[in-house]
């Protein structure tokens, strides 16, 4: 089970982020957990300056943009 | 934009050779030339196929409105499209990394340009905000940023540049940048931090987080710049079709005679009239543009008209929403206090300079 987080102020881009992560990992069939993170704080604690970003297990690999479809692949798959 | 378009894969690795990115990109360049030296004639085809006299009123606002439509989705796409690849270099962690640590004074002029350049959108400025001020960037400096990225809108000048002239578009961009970087520094003299919000104040957040970015060929930021169009046209051409039609009915229907009186070099209650008009409307910079046009064509004072601009681009409400979170109320009354006397100022200075 990967857990993956989604952060952003629930803006059009994030809500597109979330889906097309959700998208993803059901076409690989990896068991994930998508959840989003509005909260400023917690937002601000990974350390990203620019939203929506992306949280795999705890580790940051995405900021400031909705991350292309390749590149969301490869973090599932990793 | 529609949640299509941001799904589809930007295709870093797939797509067209560079060779057919820069052919594409420079015959889209002479078919923007053409289009652009043809707009006279066709507005004033546009109109005269309409049963109204080109003498009245109406015949007036309406032949503004059909010149300046494509005249400034033209402009507004060139202009976009431009920024979008310049912006490609620049990016908020470069950006920080730039800013912390530095001193006072030269990190507020840093600061302000670099918010003119560094792409950032208003839904990120919390975290944004945060992510400066922990890495050790000083508040003032951090505010000379967050001041500037909105103050000097690069829509904003792209379209003064072109609808009128390049004196009003770079006295805008002097005053807006010496804004920013004199409200900053006032604010970091204030010695303000205290005034942040408490759990703002316990965020410790290294600057070292460090995303793994590729490096960009030339052709991924034409992409960008695309992108960028698609997205801020897509976004912005309602607000724009708004403020053309506002344009075209004070070009059309206000009587020079009232708006010198109203909004005149003479009438010295009309700078801060205009700044306070100005801040609950929310309109962007590509609605603003065609009404300072219509303003400044029909007589109105230039410094009366750019108090009026910036009011709208700089202050709006919904930022303070955003901002509210992370500022008490004091630093965002401080926050207004500066950045509207500083509007206003600039006001009065252009009334006085160019009247």
């Amino acid at each position: 089970m990967r857990d993956v987080k989604v952060l952003g102020s629930g803006c059009k881009r994030c809500e597109a982020t979330q889906k097309l992560i959700s998208d993803a990992a059901a076409r690989l069939g990896v068991d994930v957990t998508v959840e989003k993170v509005t909260d400023y704080a917690q937002i601000a604690k990974f350390g990203i300056l620019s939203t929506p970003g992306v949280v795999i297990d705890g580790k940051v690999v995405h900021a400031g943009g909705v991350p292309e479809v390749a590149a969301v692949e490869g973090w599932l798959k990793a | 934009m529609s949640i299509d378009t941001l799904n589809a894969p930007r295709g870093r690795d797939t797509g067209a050779p560079a060779w057919m990115w820069g052919a594409g990109v420079g015959l889209a360049l002479v078919a923007w030339v053409l289009a652009y030296s043809q707009l006279v004639p066709f507005s004033a085809w546009l109109v005269s196929l309409l049963p109204v006299d080109p003498q009245s009123r109406l015949g007036s606002a309406l032949a503004f409105f059909f010149y300046d439509t494509p005249k400034v989705i033209l402009l507004l796409t060139l202009v976009v499209f431009a920024m979008g690849v310049v912006r490609s270099y620049f990016s908020p962690e470069k950006t920080r990394a730039l800013l912390a640590g530095k001193c006072e004074g030269l990190g507020n002029v840093l600061a302000a340009g670099l918010g003119v350049l560094t792409p950032f959108c208003s839904c990120s400025a919390v975290p944004l905000f945060i992510g400066f001020v922990s890495a050790g960037v000083p508040l003032g400096v951090t505010f000379s940023f967050l001041i500037a990225a909105p103050m000097v809108n690069e829509v904003a000048l792209g379209l003064l540049f072109a609808l009128v002239g390049w004196p009003v578009a770079l006295t805008y961009l002097a005053f807006g940048l010496a804004l920013a970087i004199v409200a900053g520094w006032v604010i970091g003299r204030l010695k303000l931090e205290g005034w942040l919000q408490d759990w703002v104040k316990e965020i410790q957040v290294g600057a070292g987080l460090s995303l793994p970015q590729g490096r960009l060929s030339f052709v991924d930021r034409l992409k960008l710049g695309l992108e960028a169009v698609r997205d801020i046209v897509g976004r912005v051409w309602i607000w724009m079709i708004v403020g053309i039609a506002a344009g075209a009915l004070i070009h059309g229907y206000v009587p020079a005679e009232l708006m010198a009186r109203i909004m005149g070099a003479d009438a010295w209650w009309s700078v801060p009239a205009a700044v306070l008009v100005g801040i609950p409307m929310y309109s962007n910079a590509a609605g603003v543009i065609p009404i300072v046009e219509a303003l400044l064509d029909k007589g109105a004072a230039l410094g009366t008209t750019l108090a009026f601009m910036m009011s709208v681009i700089a202050l709006s409400l919904p930022e303070m929403i955003i901002l509210r979170k992370v500022l008490t109320l004091r630093l965002i009354a401080v926050f207004l206090a500066v950045v509207g006397g500083g509007i206003l100022m600039v006001g009065y200075l252009f009334n006085l300079l160019f009247s």
